[in-house]
């Protein structure tokens, strides 16, 4: 064997985790056992999969509807819950316009309903716990960021971690009485009395970046292309490698 | 495979040009990139095939668009699930690079890297023979750089990840080399048809 190519310029992150050949490639039966409402188009769905392999914050699965007449829809979906070794996953789907999937979940699913999913895929964007993590979300590209969150307070782990999530407005804020002191949110059209509200800038980074921990952030951002290319270029500007950041878009 | 209560799906036509497990993106041309977009400009980018090859070269914005002009209409398909009909990119056939170059007998596959680091593998199979392209236009205009402009790899008949963007170079081996999504699980060659989606499909 010889030994891999390497590129002559290194921006591009490399996996965080090595994923075993055939991961994800088979399809398992989730049972739908519950269903919380976090905003009016957010609300999340666990699942019992009793075959799951676990999985890393960052993580996401594929998930597959099927009609009766074979037709088939298959979706990516980022996993919102941390690893807990209890065989149930989670997921927070927004209620996409005219959307096949994420509308069957929010006006048919029911408890007892069964989907087919594989997974976990991808290490990329995956967090294992090791290093200090700055992460950066919008609307429900906070998803697998809150993963990586309650990964933190399940495990008490003291490696740093700070979230900067942006939303409309406090009531579309997904996950918003689970935060703690490691969250700032940043509101675009309306905010509780008397707060700044405006997208997110600069100074919202300033403070983190500018005060990291020793050796650095590594930087996770995830929500639409049009914030993602925002969160990641404001990161650049005020200082973070660019082989330090990694991008999930929510296409 | 569970059949789900209350499901069935979109209003549909059978579309043969629909791999499996594809849906219809229509006018959305979502953007899938992991890295932070290049600032690349056409003057900086360059363009190099070396390896197992007779002759290795490199060629910039102006030499490269000295090859003959290719167009290529077809329809993309990306692994998360979305594939866009009747799409027209402009650019050069690779078939143009490898008469200059010149493939060697032993070469056998191909590592595409970005400006960016990005790497993907293809079977040399896969880039040679009017089924591959360096594009720089889509639809009649400069290629965006979140879609990969000035200028990227187009491999239209396998998964859009193995299309690099931002191409910087085509190294040829003789053997096979997981790239960037592959090393992350994802499968070695991508063909839709099969939907070679991730390592063991």
């Amino acid at each position: 064997m010889t030994e891999a190519f390497t590129p002559p310029t290194r921006f591009a992150v490399p996996g965080r985790i090595a994923v075993g050949a055939g991961t994800g490639n088979q399809w398992q039966t989730a049972t739908l056992t519950g269903i919380r409402r976090e905003t009016p188009r957010a609300a999340s769905f666990r699942l019992a999969v009793p075959g799951w392999a676990g999985h890393l914050p960052g993580q996401h699965l594929m998930l597959q509807l099927s009609a009766p007449d074979g037709y088939t829809a298959q979706r990516h979906y980022s996993l919102a819950s941390a690893p807990d070794d209890s065989g149930h996953i989670e997921l927070t789907l927004d209620r996409v316009d005219g959307g096949e999937v994420s509308g069957w979940f929010h006006s048919e699913a029911r408890p007892g309903d069964r989907v087919d999913v594989r997974g976990p895929v991808s290490g990329f964007f995956a967090w294992p716990g090791d290093r200090a993590a700055l992460l950066i979300g919008a609307g429900s590209g906070v998803v697998p960021l809150m993963s990586m969150v309650r990964h933190h307070r399940a495990r008490g782990l003291s490696v740093p971690l700070r979230l900067l999530v942006s939303a409309r407005s406090p009531a579309e804020l997904i996950y918003a009485r689970e935060y703690g002191a490691e969250t700032t949110p940043v509101f675009t059209r309306s905010g509780p009395p008397g707060a700044p509200v405006g997208r997110m800038t600069a100074a919202h980074l300033a403070p983190l970046l500018d005060d990291g921990p020793p050796g650095g952030w590594e930087a996770y951002v995830c929500g639409s292309n049009a914030f993602a290319e925002h969160a990641s270029r404001l990161l650049v500007a005020a200082g973070q490698p660019v082989d330090r950041i990694r991008i999930e878009r929510f296409g | 495979m569970n059949v789900t209560r209350g499901f069935s799906g979109r209003p549909r036509v059978h579309n043969p040009g629909l791999p499996p497990g594809q849906y219809d993106a229509r006018d959305d041309w979502p953007v899938l990139s992991a890295e932070v977009t290049p600032d690349l400009s056409p003057a900086d980018w360059t363009f190099r095939i070396d390896g197992l090859v007779e002759e290795p070269r490199t060629w910039d914005w102006a030499t490269a668009h000295e090859l003959p002009a290719s167009v290529h209409e077809g329809d993309i398909h990306c692994v998360t699930g979305w594939s866009k009909f009747g799409v027209r990119f402009a650019g050069v056939s690779l078939d143009a690079f490898w008469e200059r170059v010149r493939p060697l007998p032993s070469a056998t596959h191909v590592v595409a890297y970005a400006h960016t680091g990005y790497t993907t593998n293809l079977p040399l199979a896969d880039l040679r023979d009017g089924r591959a392209w360096i594009a720089w236009e889509y639809d009649g205009r400069p290629l965006p750089a979140e879609h990969g402009g000035p200028a990227r790899l187009l491999v239209p008949h396998l998964y859009f990840w193995k299309s690099a963007k931002w191409i910087a170079g085509l190294r040829l081996l003789d053997h096979d080399e997981p790239g960037f999504w592959e090393r992350n699980g994802y499968h070695a060659r991508g063909n839709p048809w099969a939907e070679q989606r991730y390592s063991g499909d």
